[in-house]
């Protein structure tokens, strides 16, 4: 009986499994740390330059940064390219109109994208732009395919091109960017160590909170254990 | 001091019945003393409904039920909102930890019987604490307004579509539109905050009566009113409940926190399983997310949804879906009269009653993570196979449990 007990109290607690990928591609694993703060500035630095333009963050207010270790003076300068102050949200400079007229559709907001997608599925998305002359934007994607966002960052990463051989496909540097392959990985890790962050701002301060929230509860467990065995003494 | 709290106390009792209903509930409440781990769950039920509640409050005070607000709201609660970001995990996390000691409270009252005469109202009362449980679940999932809150309520919502004649002038009713859109929203929230909390608690109230009319069941099913101290009239197997099973239950209070906040505090998504990836993107009503999944305490109920796919009987096989559904949920309330053996508890129950509420255990669990899957000719298979389980565990009941070779139960508990 008692170890059925465990069997299915464990049953209950853990996941059944972990959703997948939907393409079936393969995701090249994020180096996510959000403790890592100097990543997660040059991150938000690459993320107001190349994707805020287009794309907004408009749940995150600019002055939250400070958490990453900014002051609000170097949030102004390094961050705020819009006139915006320091308080206000990360609006896209785009208009919405703009955006469908330009692209089809209103580039997505991005201030939970990492929460919807994942990590590693956005290392391996922005690592997987080649040249297709099929499509409207003259770029492709490896993991979202005939994606509306061209490959803003080709400039970088240089032009790939897509290799079939049977059922397997690969993508190889044809004209290479201003960065090398491991320095354009690490380029996009810190872009999307930043994005981890911006998906979900308070969860070192989560996870700090909870370590000492486990302890009190450890001390806890052993007051209310003694407790109840003094009391129940007297019951056989 | 204390003759002064002891005259307080003798102002008040001659005004309102607080010593006798505290005596009565509490400290003069006897229960069974050989009360096991299944038995936490009441209680723990009963903390979570506090915890929703609460959280619940902070919660409605920053959220804004308007279709073009509701997301960004959540968010705002999120990231702006003082501790915000907890008061939502413990929410979010408290929908889903509700579910699973509601779950293994109800599996504690199929082990041992706790259905059976005298305590049937009990089961029906908290069998209708159940459905509001769901409905509690279904529209507060609606209202972060993410991609999983609105398709997974377009899937609820045509399934009272389905039902014959009257289906499409209901869903219209329920939706207060003709689509699922901000109306359906703002009733949506209503019911959520006002009208199925209000129902709970009576019900809730309800329930620990009934309760303690019957006295509690224990896991050997036998009654320890039957042996009473010719003296005092107590039960000779009974304990106070206060202050013996308060002092336990603050220990299992303690270990379900450890739980309970090791998942606030380190994995509040629960692997997409508590807390959706899909519903981290704002509902878009012209894009239909390719796999449209329940959260994980809807899925058994969900792969029975979607088990038939032929129409027989000259049923639609939707509207099967929709009978077999709620069938599934609604079957829960007849255990009582299904259940004929002459023992309550497994303890004492023969090999059949064993292997059924096994086959059951199985069935709930595959059907669940099914739930999640999308479908494929196996899966479809799979769960047609296990829907048909899932039922023979309750129709067949009255018949296996009758032939079954029982143990003869023991005059006093046991261990």
């Amino acid at each position: 009986m008692k170890k059925i007990t465990i069997a299915l109290l464990i049953l209950c607690m853990t996941p059944l499994s972990v959703i997948a990928g939907e393409s079936g591609m393969p995701l090249d694993r994020a180096p996510v740390d959000i403790t890592d703060n100097a990543s997660l500035k040059r991150g938000a630095e690459s993320f107001v330059n190349y994707c805020l333009t287009c794309h907004g963050a408009s749940y995150m207010r600019y002055n939250r940064h400070r958490d990453i270790g900014y002051t609000n003076e170097e949030i102004l300068e390094k961050l705020v390219y819009t006139g915006q102050k320091v308080g206000d949200l990360m609006e896209s400079a785009m208009r919405k109109k703009e955006g469908e007229e330009w692209f089809g559709v209103v580039p997505p907001d991005l201030s939970v994208i990492a929460r919807a997608r994942g990590a590693d599925w956005l290392y391996t998305y922005l690592r997987a732009f080649y040249r297709d002359d099929a499509t409207a934007t003259g770029w492709n994607n490896l993991v979202f395919d005939r994606v509306a966002m061209p490959h803003v960052l080709y400039e970088m990463q240089g032009e790939q091109k897509l290799v079939v051989k049977g059922d397997d496909k690969s993508l190889a540097l044809e004209k290479p960017g201003k960065m090398s392959a491991a320095d354009y990985d690490k380029f996009v890790g810190d872009l999307v160590n930043y994005l981890v962050y911006l998906g979900e701002p308070h969860a070192k301060a989560r996870i700090d909170l909870g370590i000492k929230v486990m302890l009190f509860l450890l001390g806890m467990f052993v007051l209310s254990y003694f407790l109840k065995k003094e009391y129940w003494r007297d019951i056989h | 001091m204390s003759t002064l709290l002891n005259s307080m106390l003798e102002w008040i009792d001659k005004r309102f019945p607080l010593s006798s209903n505290w005596k009565a509930h509490l400290s003069e409440y006897y229960a069974p003393k050989n009360f096991n781990f299944w038995y936490f769950f009441g209680s723990l039920a009963l903390l979570v409904f506090v915890n929703q509640l609460l959280t619940g409050i902070f919660l409605t005070m920053n959220y804004k039920p308007d279709a073009s607000q509701a997301f960004a709201s959540v968010e705002y609660i999120m990231r702006d909102v003082e501790y915000g970001w907890l008061i939502r995990y413990m929410h979010s996390t408290g929908a889903s930890m509700f579910f699973v000691v509601v779950y293994l409270h109800m599996f504690r009252g199929m082990m041992y019987g706790s259905y059976r005469k005298p305590r049937e109202l009990l089961w029906l009362v908290g069998m209708a604490i159940f459905f509001v449980l769901m409905s509690l679940a279904f529209t507060g999932y609606i209202l972060p307004w993410g991609q999983m809150s609105y398709w997974g309520a377009q899937v609820i919502v045509s399934m009272f579509g389905a039902i014959p004649s009257i289906g499409d002038t209901l869903q219209q009713w329920l939706l207060g539109d003709f689509t699922l859109s901000d109306a359906a929203l703002n009733r949506f929230f209503a019911y959520h905050v006002v009208t199925l909390p209000l129902v709970l608690i009576v019900l809730v109230f309800v329930h620990i009566l009934a309760l303690h009319e019957t006295g509690s069941n224990n896991p050997d099913g036998i009654e320890i009113k039957a042996n009473k101290n010719p003296v005092t009239g107590i039960p000779v197997d009974g304990i106070p409940f206060h202050p013996y099973y308060t002092v336990k239950d603050i220990v299992g209070v303690v270990v379900f926190l450890f739980v309970f906040c090791g998942i606030i505090f380190f994995a509040p998504e629960m692997g997409g399983y508590f807390l959706e990836y899909n519903n981290f993107i704002p509902a878009n009503t012209l894009q239909t997310p390719d796999h449209i999944a329940p959260v994980w305490y809807f899925t058994p109920y969900y792969s029975m949804l979607r088990a038939v796919t032929v129409n027989f009987l000259g049923i639609d096989a939707k509207l099967w879906g929709v009978i077999l559904m709620a069938g599934s949920v609604v079957i829960f309330c007849f255990l009582p009269w299904l259940d004929r053996s002459p023992v309550k508890s497994i303890r004492y129950k023969g090999p059949y009653f064993k292997i059924a509420l096994t086959l059951f255990v199985i069935s709930f669990f595959v059907l669940g993570w099914l739930g999640t899957k999308s479908p494929t000719p196996l899966y479809t298979l799979l769960a047609q196979i296990f829907t048909i389980i899932y039922f023979a565990f309750f129709i067949l009941m009255p018949w296996y449990s009758k032939i079954d070779k029982t143990k003869p139960e023991p005059k006093r508990l046991q261990e």
